[in-house]
């Protein structure tokens, strides 16, 4: 815990180097990566991430420099040739878009390795730590990379804001902001830059391997809570930053952690958790829609029964045993006992030593799945044409999800039918 | 029977258009009147949606020029709006029904500005024509096929244009829309713009549009829908695959031919 808040209270100011940089880098990467991800190029970061490598190097033996401006621009040279060259080959070619990246993309990183290992062994002292952009240096992000970092972070950031309605309207319907005169080849090489731009400042942080995930992970996350673009925007945003913060922390706490590869741990958690989490989206709504899908049909399926017993008996109010149910309809008994436990909490049931038997509501309620599985097959006989011994398990399951509305237009479509297809009553 | 007409709001002059260098539409010479609702007609592959898609210079011609209202294409931009087929885009991406139907604002408003409450409520009065206006705030990929037809309507409503291209609008929508949506044209067509429809169902075309052209990958016939719709042109539209023109244009792909030995620039205004 103490060391948690000396790390907030950012003393030291090498952990506020490393935390600052890590945000930003995180964030407007991720920021970028949501039109990267909307416009379906959700590859093309990765191509670039591994084209850049011999742009670092390049700027490097040119220079014999470290200046991170200076590796930054040989970065983004040789970064924005790879998506020349992509568009190119799949232009003129018959090569399709993921050939033609994944070419790119080795080619690049080849000529990268190469360059690196030339480097290496050329005994030139100021090289060590250049083959440090293959996995990333956050941890010893210096004030001079920092500012690099925020420069092109607040640039990536305005370029969105400024140019948000434009780049929406790109990856939504190109062909359409053609039509009404949109520089569409000026925006595509915009939002190219842009994530160039972003991989550039990125991969000092996590690294080529790493950086693809920086771009489309917080997007991807980010989907599964919203519907609406300036929302996923935000919180993509949100959840970079954090895993900046995140991954500082624990290389914060234990030092022998590297950050990049923590960040990247850490947003891959949270796309997930959201994965998992996300309501109505997320695999755990799901689970809870079907369970409570299940309930309710076996809820309305007991109705049903002590409705359709009664129905024959002419007698609703006598109680009936469990067996007499089970025997009617082969239910498994410890379901059974379930749902008219829960059906006489609801008020629907009433019990006695004798058994079970239907209140006044849960009349009312059994009468409407009747009346719904009746109503089903004779449409199905009479719009559909089907027999009518085919129809019955077809209404076992829409007998649950007519809804009031919909039972209104089935009874004006059929004219307010007494009789079902089995000539039994329509309640 | 192809009828050219004075001071046409379209004027296409010898259109030749490839994909992949091989030619899906040759020659093409057709004017089309203002004020009219016209149904472009031919079978599969005919070149319907290239037809237009090349009339607002959205693919590049092999040969021949268009001219709209007159002027070149890029200084009319503002006068034209486009309704692109339903499923030319993904319906999953994160926008809203209002959204999507103020991006036919954009053109107006002009790069980096914010959508004004004018351009709001353009956008909230062509919702209201197509009768969506309560599915304003619903996300787009809850619709049905026949509400992201009227949404794109909406869209390009928004525009205020005079010269409407629309992409199969009735592909795929429900009765109520399909009646709903003629019934909104005849209604532009009555204040005198110019709809362009590309429909591919004979049965109703006689009955939607007061100017056809039939097309198969050259163009059979333009004018008044009483004089196109015959047995014999359509005969000539819909009768066997021309196989010769075919092979030809398989032929200049895999030859890389040219189409035109020069390309024909296209005039000044």
């Amino acid at each position: 815990m103490k060391e948690f808040f000396e790390f907030l209270s950012f003393a030291d100011a090498n952990v506020r180097y490393v935390t600052l940089g890590s945000m930003l880098l995180a964030g407007s990467s991720a920021v970028v990566g949501c039109f990267t991800l909307l416009r379906k190029r959700a590859l093309v970061g990765d191509a670039v991430a591994h084209a850049v490598l011999p742009g670092v190097c390049l700027a490097f033996i040119l220079s014999g420099t470290k200046n991170p401006f200076i590796l930054l621009i040989g970065a983004f040279i040789t970064g924005w040739i790879s998506l020349v060259a992509i568009d190119f080959i799949t232009s003129r070619s018959r090569i399709k878009e993921d050939t033609a990246i994944g070419l790119v993309l080795s080619v690049f990183f080849g000529i990268g390795i190469l360059l690196l290992t030339a480097i290496q062994h050329s005994g030139n002292a100021a090289q060590s730590g250049l083959d440090k952009f293959l996995f990333g240096k956050a941890a010893s992000l210096v004030g001079e990379d920092l500012i690099a970092f925020s420069i092109v972070a607040v640039l990536l950031l305005a370029a969105t804001l400024i140019f948000y309605k434009e780049l929406k309207l790109l990856c939504f319907d190109e062909t359409y902001a053609k039509t009404i005169g949109f520089p569409v080849r000026g925006l595509e090489l915009l939002l190219t830059t842009l994530t160039v731009l972003a991989v550039v400042v990125g991969i000092q942080a996590v690294g080529v391997v790493l950086m693809a995930a920086m771009l489309i992970t917080p997007a991807a996350a980010a989907r599964f809570w919203t519907d609406r673009l300036g929302v996923m925007l935000v919180l993509a945003a949100l959840m970079g930053a954090f895993s900046g913060v995140a991954g500082a922390y624990v290389s914060y706490t234990a030092p022998a952690m590297p950050t990049g590869p923590w960040i990247v741990l850490i947003i891959s958690m949270i796309a997930i958790l959201s994965f998992a989490l996300a309501p109505g989206k997320g695999w755990i709504a799901r689970i809870i829609r079907r369970q409570r899908n299940k309930k309710l049909i076996l809820e309305e399926n007991l109705l049903k029964l002590l409705y359709q017993l009664g129905e024959a008996k002419q007698d609703f109010s006598t109680n009936r045993p469990l067996q007499e149910l089970l025997q009617k309809r082969a239910i498994p008994a410890k379901e059974a006992k379930y749902g008219l436990g829960k059906l006489k909490a609801q008020g629907y049931l009433e019990k006695t030593k004798n058994g079970w038997a239907l209140t006044h509501e849960g009349i009312t309620r059994g009468r409407r799945v009747v009346r719904l599985h009746r109503l089903w097959e004779l449409y199905l006989t009479q719009y559909l044409h089907l027999a009518s011994d085919h129809v019955h398990e077809d209404a076992e399951t829409i007998e649950h999800i007519i809804t009031p509305e919909l039972e209104q237009r089935l009874l004006e479509e059929l004219n307010y039918p007494a009789l079902d297809p089995h000539s039994a009553q329509i309640p | 029977m192809i009828l050219q007409v004075e001071n046409p709001v379209v004027e296409v002059h010898d259109l030749t258009v490839s994909y992949d260098r091989k030619p899906v539409l040759w020659g093409v010479d057709l004017t089309i009147p203002a004020g009219a609702l016209v149904g472009v007609i031919g079978p599969n592959g005919a070149g319907k949606s290239t037809l237009i898609k090349a009339m607002m210079d959205l693919l590049p011609s092999g040969s021949g020029y268009v001219r709209l209202f007159d002027k070149q294409i890029k200084d009319v931009r503002k006068r034209i709006s486009y309704v692109p087929q339903r499923e030319s885009v993904d319906w999953d991406f994160p926008a809203s029904v209002f959204d999507v139907v103020l991006m036919g604002r954009y053109g107006n408003m002009g790069l980096f500005k914010r959508p004004r409450q004018a351009d709001k409520d353009a956008a909230m009065q062509a919702l209201t024509k197509v009768g969506m206006q309560a599915y304003a705030d619903r996300q787009i990929s809850q619709l049905s096929g026949g509400q992201q037809q009227r949404v794109f309507l909406a869209r390009a409503l928004a525009q205020n244009a005079d010269l409407y291209f629309m992409d199969e609008p009735f592909a795929g929508v429900d009765i109520a829309t399909e009646t709903a949506i003629i019934e909104l044209l005849r209604t532009m067509r009555d204040q005198g713009k110019t709809v362009i429809v590309v429909h591919h169902d004979l049965q109703s075309a006689a009955d939607y549009f007061d100017w056809v052209v039939l097309l198969n990958m050259r163009l059979v016939a333009s004018g008044p829908t009483e004089k196109v719709l015959t047995q014999e042109l359509l005969e000539q539209t819909y009768g066997g695959k021309l196989t010769v023109l075919s092979k030809v244009g398989d032929l200049l792909r895999k030859q890389e031919f040219p189409s035109r030995e020069t390309k024909v620039k296209r005039v000044k205004s």
